[in-house]
């Protein structure tokens, strides 16, 4: 036999004025009153952001302050909803970092269409692209909702990582390995 | 200033006292809005309405943060929405008794309060406690219970006014309650008056003579009646429960089934008094709690007020006395809340069988048990 018969005793005389219940319930309550609360006081008091979380997409820069993207415009085709549109453009001839040869001119994504899915950051090459831990934004316009490339490198910062892919491609080229 | 007010006509001083009563009342009243919110915030685990803060209060240093966390700019904000609202009549109402319904709950539950004793002063001139009160009649309790039913006709107004299914449904349950457990509280106080009323001084149902004779010197004297007869304050509580409309008994406007029940219809202004008189109805029900069971003003059983306060100035005897008694009231008004956020509603049917075949049987019996027990001792 699988099921078990549960012996259902009747109610004892106390249980029927259900006033020990009631005291038990009150008590309960009574405890969650004097407890800390649940709830934050949300725009003085923010939630903690757990790691690998995906926000608002943003562009960053490497330690050096370069720009890392080269608008080789992947994240543009990838992106389900079409939010991202980019303007390629040259990097000038005397700069630095001419040897990257392309940055973006215009970097725009329309957050009113973004879905936060972070396929721009996954098939980003140059990790340029990358979903930060801002969660909240808003405007009074639909243009104020469009992030240009200023405002996208103001939310993105710098990422501390050290790859530094470029200075070694060009260290390298100086060095001699003209096909690195 | 105390000849000018002395030398005033009669209905003058009346009136006066009348209306620092209801003064007193309805603030009262308002702020149980406020407390019931923060409660119900409270036991949720949240901080509840904090955010308002007024122009010149909120901004003075100490007491505007204080006040901005306890909400009350929320409850100053409320009131000033319900006057300013505009005043919605739906088309298909009973425009008479629509606007008589408020008026009919609000008036009765301030009435009782003109034989509710709220404190006591030491009268210097005849050595004896004098209550604090608004008219010391004799028929105490019966004029409570009897003004203080009137505030069902204001629900089954409100439901037939209103002319639609759930403020009817609303009001045809709020009769049926409200006279089921009326039964059982006004028989749960007969041993109260029973006891004393001994045999020898005249007879009275006043509830500053039930004050003292919980104030008297001995082990007996002193005791509070809720010691004395648990089971008439428990049935007391109970119907006061149901008679006050409050949680686990609000079957009249048991908003999950009725959508607001008898107050469906009503908005703004009106709306807002029903609720005034629902917590006046409460505050007033706690304080004949309070005075029945509790021992009044008396701070502690067995330590009367009268030697505490003998030697003080008249008025600071009398705060103190209004004070204590005013403290166990708004313990009773926690009390209400805390259950309210606690218990979830009874079944209409659970409601109507725990009146008549547990409340009432109870009551009875106890009445009987009581009024033997009397008897044996005082013949003894």
């Amino acid at each position: 036999m699988s099921f078990k018969t549960v012996e259902r005793k009747p109610l004892t005389i106390a249980e029927r004025t259900y006033v020990p219940q009631i005291m038990s319930g009150l008590k309960t309550t009574f405890k969650k009153m004097v407890k800390p609360k649940e709830t934050l006081e949300y725009p003085e008091a923010r939630p903690p952001i757990p790691p690998g979380y995906r926000g608002v997409p943003t562009l960053v820069k490497d330690p050096n302050g370069r720009e890392k993207c080269v608008s080789c415009q992947l994240c543009e085709f990838v992106c389900p909803p079409k939010a991202i549109r980019i303007k390629p453009g040259e990097i000038a001839a005397d700069a630095d970092t001419a040897h990257v040869e392309k940055a973006p001119q215009e970097f725009d994504i329309d957050m009113l269409r973004c879905i936060y899915c972070g396929l721009c950051q996954e098939v980003c090459p140059e990790e340029a692209i990358w979903l930060q831990n801002q969660f909240s934004l808003s405007g009074y316009t639909r243009e104020e909702m469009v992030n240009n490339k200023a405002k996208l490198y103001e939310l993105g910062g710098t990422l501390p990582d050290n790859h530094f892919k470029w200075d070694k491609k060009k260290a390298a080229e100086e060095a001699g390995n003209g096909d690195h | 200033m105390i000849e000018l007010y002395l030398n005033l006509p009669v209905w003058v001083q009346a009136s006066l006292k009348g209306l620092i009563a209801i003064g007193l009342i309805i603030p009262i009243a308002g702020a149980c809005s406020l407390a019931e919110r923060k409660i119900s915030a409270w036991i949720q685990g949240r901080p509840g309405p904090n955010r308002a803060r007024a122009w010149g209060l909120g901004y003075i240093p100490v007491l505007g943060p204080i006040l901005q966390r306890l909400g009350v700019f929320h409850l100053m904000a409320d009131g000033a929405k319900f006057v300013f609202k505009e005043d919605v009549v739906p088309g298909h109402v009973n425009k008479f008794y629509y606007y008589l319904a408020p008026l009919v709950a609000l008036v009765p539950s301030l009435c009782t309060i003109v034989v509710v004793p709220f404190g006591a002063y030491f009268d210097a001139a005849t050595e004896t406690l004098k209550p604090l009160i608004l008219a010391d009649v004799d028929v105490g309790i019966l004029a409570v219970f009897a003004i203080g039913s009137l505030s069902v006709y204001s629900l089954i107004l409100a439901g037939w006014a209103s002319n639609s299914k759930y403020p009817f449904l609303g009001g045809v349950r709020a009769s049926a309650q409200l006279i089921s457990y009326e039964l059982s509280r006004t028989l749960s106080v007969i041993p109260v008056f029973l006891w004393v009323n001994a045999p020898g001084p005249e007879a009275t149902l006043s509830l500053f003579a039930v004050v003292e004779s919980q104030s008297q010197p001995g082990f007996w004297g002193g005791m509070w009646f809720v010691f004395l007869m648990p089971l008439c304050a428990f049935v007391f509580l109970v119907a006061l429960f149901a008679e006050t409309n409050r949680q686990p008994f609000d079957m009249p406007e048991s908003e999950a089934d009725l959508v607001g029940g008898f107050h469906t219809e009503y908005g703004e202004f009106k709306w807002s008094i029903f609720f005034v008189a629902e917590y006046a109805h409460m505050t007033i029900g706690s304080g004949v709690f309070v005075l029945l069971f509790l021992g009044g003003w008396n701070p502690l059983p067995w330590v009367p007020l009268e030697p505490l306060i003998a030697g003080l100035p008249v008025w600071l005897g009398g705060l103190i006395g209004a004070s204590v008694f005013l403290g166990k009231t708004f313990f009773f008004i926690f009390l209400f809340m805390w259950v309210r956020w606690t218990l979830p509603r009874f079944r209409y049917d659970q409601v109507m069988k725990l009146g008549w075949q547990k409340l009432l049987p109870i009551a009875i019996a106890n009445v009987i048990f009581y009024a033997l027990a009397i008897a044996l001792i005082e013949r003894a």
